[in-house]
């Protein structure tokens, strides 16, 4: 892509994005652009990461392993649903990853706990997302007994107006008394830790920085 | 059903059954019940329970009233006997000095009487000696127990005939014949039930023998037996039991009870009847935990370090007692914190969360359940969230005592000391305020120091200044302030340690907390002044907080509102005042004002005794006593004389003990009748303020008026009494109390000599190795002497080769003193010889060469006394006091000069005389 291109781009971009300042998105662009490889750009054929390359990254750059919830987070970040991340949904999911509020952030992991997009989080959600969370213990005579017990303590938690799902206020109050809950049922938002050394990777050049 | 309850009665009906098993009327019903073995048999077993009981019901009724008419026999008297044994022999307490028999063979029937007298009924003889009357010679027999004739000397025989009246037994007996035994009697009552009562876990089966035995002496033996048994069925119906002796009745009672509660609570968990330790309840232990702990909980409770390390017994819950539901819950969730991942752990401690961690049954049960080991071993993970909610566990449920031990024991402070290095805010937080709950005790704060927790809370103090924060705030970081805070509040738990405390300093910590102690925020300057305070016992802080200008800054908080803020201020100026330049600071930044006015309200008794003690070390200062009677705070501190706890009394007395020593406010004192108050504070215990009292006194008895007042309440009596008080403190500040006393009273000379004893007290002081007691008593002496009669009596008591004896010091004020002594005690009969005898004189005149004026100006008044006899003359002469007397009647000091030139025209009066007999 040649240098105009690119100024282009980020201008559009920054002004689109309110967590980053210029010089990052421009980083980010650039670490986009290499992770898509060497293609081309096309008129009228999208570039970007699909599904399973956007996983690795998760997987790789974020130490997240659960499927289910990276399937999720994938869709959180392709916002269009076309089957890949472009750009914009790339800067603009990473700025949710990297520098969201607490209310961005609520909203995202309820998004991505509603697995079938009804706007509850159910029962049989929680079960689902739940499932792989407890070891098995082989003398129980229901392996799944601790996973409904579980769930049944987290709505007890979390369930204000006990009907027995969680809708987003329900969420919304629980995170608010307890932040630990906002990844109540899996980690979908980077870790600490790994969140600050891909920004000390990717944003690193402090002289350009300067310059803007 | 049988083999696997072999002794079902007990079972059913407590460990008291076991005791009846020879009675076979029941076992055989049991046996036919028990074997058929039909679904009816329980209901059989019931029914002739029922009747069982029943019978033993009518079987007690009828003993009751047999047993008025029941003899005596050998086994009640020896038992009897032996129980007395047991609260016999010297001393106050005992109820008598001695029981004896008259003979050590028994017969094999129990009798000790010969045979020829065990005809007539009679078991056998005691001497018995209590404390307040002759041996009594005691005849026991089956009707009764009288006294006879006695115990001839010479032959050992017996008077066995009849001199007094029968009583029933012998506790009876005594009870009329001596009034101590009775007293007494009631005494071991409350002392045995005290001593029960300190008992945490009683073992049940010497108990029970121990209150069977206490039945048996009182009753007959047979009875007894069969009321234990009632006491089950029965209970509270005994009321209207045969009691002989009233003062054993409530011992008894308070036993029964006890008993009953616990055979009921067998019979609740019948499943272990051999178990020979009987389930204390859990509630009551607790409760007795609580209030055990009450003192750990506050953190400003005292800076001394050995208050707190007696490590409280841990009481497990036991396995299948009553458990309460949240235990299987919180079982539940550490289960799910064991074996789940990221996500279930974070649940299980978000839902953790949710009980009541506040109460101890769900802190212990966390600890019982194996949950302090995961939770700690969570900090260990990389995972935040789940240090996060763990630690926010262990900060809740370490207020408990037994959990901060358990924590430790766990290695869990160094785990949290590492996490404080940690880049979440919110962690170093979370760790800093649990590590301020742990170190309550001095194991604890010794980790933390070892593991170098001191520097890294030291460094949170920082966070505060470091605004250069990254732009990016995390989701679970909190502000810089609070961090700081945490970081305070962890180190005044650790404050309390020494070593600890030298830590803080040397890792810079008392510029930050200077730094801090100009927010504004309560819950930071509570923590901070609370460290300082802590501190402040070291010199090296009090002359740090003095130069980092720490003192202004309290003041300043003295005028908040929060009250436990004002204590520690006032705490902190407390113990920095003792330095002089930091009373003036307190003055200049206008700090007497504030606690003036605190010294109104009452109420807070922690506060007002930080108040009080700011006070008195402010009140070493003159000017600031003159600000204090601005403020009319003198008044007030009479007023506080009195209803008080003794802390605060140690330190009002204290600041009036200062103010005293200037004339308008010991007019000031009287005035508002503060007098009657102090004296009356002479007859306590607590040394640090008799300290003070006897001080106070002192001071006010250079007023002659008041001195009227202190002698009229028998004051100079109590300040006698005073001078046999076994901590030299007290004597020393005693006898310098009675110098202005014997000055100022009327007929000095005649009040001296009443008190007993007094003189020969005081001489004797004179043995002690204690300087500042020898320096104080010299000055007594001193006083005394000044009356001829006294001096003739101290002479005799030897009072002149002790005074010699004590001449070799290099103390000044016991050198002034004791110079004083000694020229005082001339004045009488041939003193003066004997002083040069006993070698007084060549130390004296080493004196001289003293830096001290005082001293100089009472060792040349004593040379001058002293120099009217010839041999002294010589020994002086000797020791080169010529020349340093010469020097001294160049001296500015009147007295000197005079004394100087009277002592050396003394002895060159002798040099002419010795002259003119040489060369007549």
């Amino acid at each position: 892509m040649n240098r105009k291109k690119l100024q282009k781009l980020t201008d559009t971009l920054t002004k689109n994005c309110k967590h980053f300042n210029k010089f990052e998105v421009k980083c980010l662009i650039q670490l986009f652009y290499n992770l898509v490889g060497d293609v081309t750009e096309w008129q009228g054929v999208v570039i970007g990461l699909d599904r399973n390359a956007f996983r690795n990254i998760l997987h790789v750059t974020f130490g997240m392993t659960d499927d289910m919830i990276m399937d999720r987070v994938f869709r959180g970040f392709d916002k269009d649903n076309d089957g890949c991340v472009n750009v914009s949904e790339w800067i603009y999911g990473l700025s949710l990853f990297l520098r969201g509020t607490l209310e961005e952030k609520m909203k995202y992991c309820f998004e991505v706990f509603d697995l079938n997009g009804d706007g509850f989080i159910s029962k049989e959600e929680m079960f689902h997302m739940l499932k792989n969370s407890l070891l098995k213990q082989p003398s129980e005579e229901d392996p799944d007994e601790g996973i409904k017990d579980l769930v049944e303590i987290t709505l007890k938690k979390m369930d204000y107006d006990h009907d027995g799902k969680l809708s987003f206020s329900d969420y919304e109050r629980s995170v608010r008394e307890e932040t630990l809950l906002l990844e109540a049922f899996g980690p979908c938002l980077p870790d600490p830790k790994s969140q600050m050394e891909f920004e000390s990777q990717v944003f690193k050049d402090p002289n350009e920085f300067n310059d803007m | 059903m049988l083999s696997a309850n072999r002794n079902p009665v007990a079972k059913i009906l407590g460990m008291d059954y076991n005791t009846m098993k020879e009675d076979p009327s029941i076992l055989n019903i049991l046996d036919k019940i028990t074997k058929e073995d039909d679904p009816e048999s329980e209901v059989k077993m019931k029914m002739a329970m029922l009747l069982e009981e029943l019978d033993l019901h009518l079987l007690n009724y009828s003993l009751k009233h047999a047993s008025l008419e029941i003899h005596l026999n050998p086994v009640t008297i020896k038992k009897d006997i032996e129980l007395l044994k047991h609260f016999s022999g010297q001393g106050e307490q005992t109820v008598l000095e001695s029981i004896e028999y008259t003979s050590d063979y028994e017969f094999s029937n129990g009798c000790r009487a010969p045979p020829w007298r065990q005809l007539h009924g009679e078991i056998c003889y005691v001497l018995v000696k209590p404390h307040d009357v002759e041996t009594l010679c005691i005849t026991c027999c089956a009707e009764g127990v009288f006294l006879n004739g006695g115990k001839t000397d010479d032959e050992g025989e017996i008077n066995y005939e009849r001199k007094g009246a029968i009583y029933k037994d012998l506790v009876t007996f005594l009870k009329h014949k001596s009034a101590k035994f009775s007293e007494n009697m009631s005494k071991q009552t409350r002392l045995t039930e005290e001593q029960q009562k300190v008992k945490d876990q009683p073992k049940k089966a010497p108990k029970k023998k121990e209150a069977d035995a206490l039945h048996k002496s009182i009753t007959s033996s047979n009875k007894s037996k069969l009321e234990n048994n009632q006491i089950n069925f029965g209970k509270n119906q005994m009321t209207k039991r045969l009691e002989p002796s009233v003062n054993w009745k409530t011992d008894v009672d308070f036993k029964v009870r006890r008993i009953s509660v616990r055979d009921t609570q067998e019979k609740k968990h019948g499943g272990r009847p051999e178990k020979s330790t009987p389930p204390v309840s859990p509630g009551r232990a607790q409760l007795v935990h609580k209030n055990a702990d009450k003192t750990e909980e506050i953190p400003s409770e005292s800076s001394s370090e050995s208050e707190e390390d007696e490590e409280p017994p841990d009481h497990r819950q036991e396995a299948n007692a009553d458990l309460p539901s949240e235990y299987w819950q919180i079982q539940k969730l550490v289960k799910y914190l064991k074996g789940g991942n990221q996500t279930a752990t974070v649940i299980a401690l978000c839902s953790m969360r949710d009980f009541n961690l506040a109460q101890e049954t769900c802190q212990l049960a966390i600890r019982d359940v194996g949950g302090l080991e995961v939770l700690i071993n969570l900090l260990d993970t990389d995972e935040v969230k789940c240090k996060i909610g763990s630690l926010k566990i262990l900060k809740e449920i370490s207020y408990n005592p037994q959990i901060r031990r358990n924590i430790v024991d766990l290695g869990g402070l160094p785990v949290m000391v590492n996490i404080l290095d940690s880049p979440h805010k919110i962690l170093k937080c979370l760790a800093a305020e649990t590590i301020a709950n742990v170190a309550k005790f001095r194991r604890a704060r010794r980790v933390v120091r070892h593991h170098g927790g001191i520097t890294k809370l030291v460094a949170l103090l920082d966070c505060a200044q470091n605004s250069t924060e990254p732009a990016q705030a995390s989701l679970y970081d909190e502000r810089d302030v609070e961090v700081a805070r945490c970081g305070a509040l962890a180190l005044w738990s650790c404050s309390k340690s020494y070593a600890n405390k030298e830590a803080i300093r040397k890792a810079g910590g008392i510029p930050l907390l200077a730094q801090l102690l100009k927010t504004s925020h309560e819950n930071m300057l509570i923590p901070v002044v609370g460290t300082l305070q802590e501190c402040a016992s070291e010199e090296s802080y009090r002359a740090a907080i003095k130069a980092e200008r720490i003192i202004e800054n309290l003041v300043k908080n003295l005028n908040s509102e929060n009250e436990q803020l004002q204590e520690h201020c006032a705490m902190a100026i407390y113990q920095c005042a003792e330095d002089e330049e930091t009373r003036d600071l307190v003055r200049l930044h206008g700090g007497l004002k504030p606690l003036a006015s605190l010294l109104n309200k009452t109420d807070n008794k922690e506060r007002l005794a930080a108040v009080t003690g700011a006070i008195w070390k402010c009140s070493i200062s003159k000017e600031n006593v003159t600000k204090f009677r601005e403020y009319r705070a003198i008044e007030t501190l009479v007023g506080l004389l009195t209803d008080q706890p003794e802390e605060v009394l140690v330190n009002v007395v204290g600041a009036l003990g200062e103010c005293c020593q200037e004339y308008e406010n010991r007019v000031l004192v009287r005035k508002c009748g503060g007098i009657q108050p102090l004296v009356n504070l002479l007859v306590g215990i607590n040394q640090a303020l008799l300290v003070n009292v006897t001080k106070a006194v002192g001071a006010c008895a250079v007023e002659p008026e008041s001195m009227v007042i202190i002698d009229r309440l028998d004051g100079v009596r109590l300040l006698w009494s005073l001078l046999k008080n076994p901590h030299p403190d007290v004597k020393a500040s005693a006898a310098w109390a009675l110098c202005p006393c014997i000055q100022n009273a009327k007929d000095a000379g005649e009040m001296v000599r009443s008190f007993v004893g007094g003189l020969e007290l005081v001489v004797n002081l004179l043995k002690s190795d204690n300087k500042e007691v020898l320096a104080s008593v010299c000055a007594v002496i001193t006083n005394i002497a000044k009356d001829q009669e006294n001096l003739a009596v101290i002479t005799d008591h030897g009072v002149v080769p002790l005074l010699s004896k004590l001449a070799n010091t290099n103390n000044d004020k016991l050198r002034q003193h004791l110079a004083e002594a000694i020229s005082r005690c001339c004045m009488w009969g041939r003193n003066k010889v004997a002083f040069g005898e006993h070698k007084a004189v060549a130390p004296l005149v080493r004196y001289l060469k003293s830096n001290d004026t005082n001293v100089h100006r009472a060792t040349a008044q004593a040379l001058y006394q002293l120099s009217e006899d010839a041999n002294n003359c010589i020994t002086m002469h000797e020791n080169g006091a010529v020349k340093l007397l010469l020097d001294m009647v160049g001296s500015p000091d009147q007295d000197l000069q005079e004394a100087a030139a009277g002592c050396i025209s003394n002895i060159r009066r002798l040099a002419l005389a010795t002259e003119k007999a040489r060369y007549p």
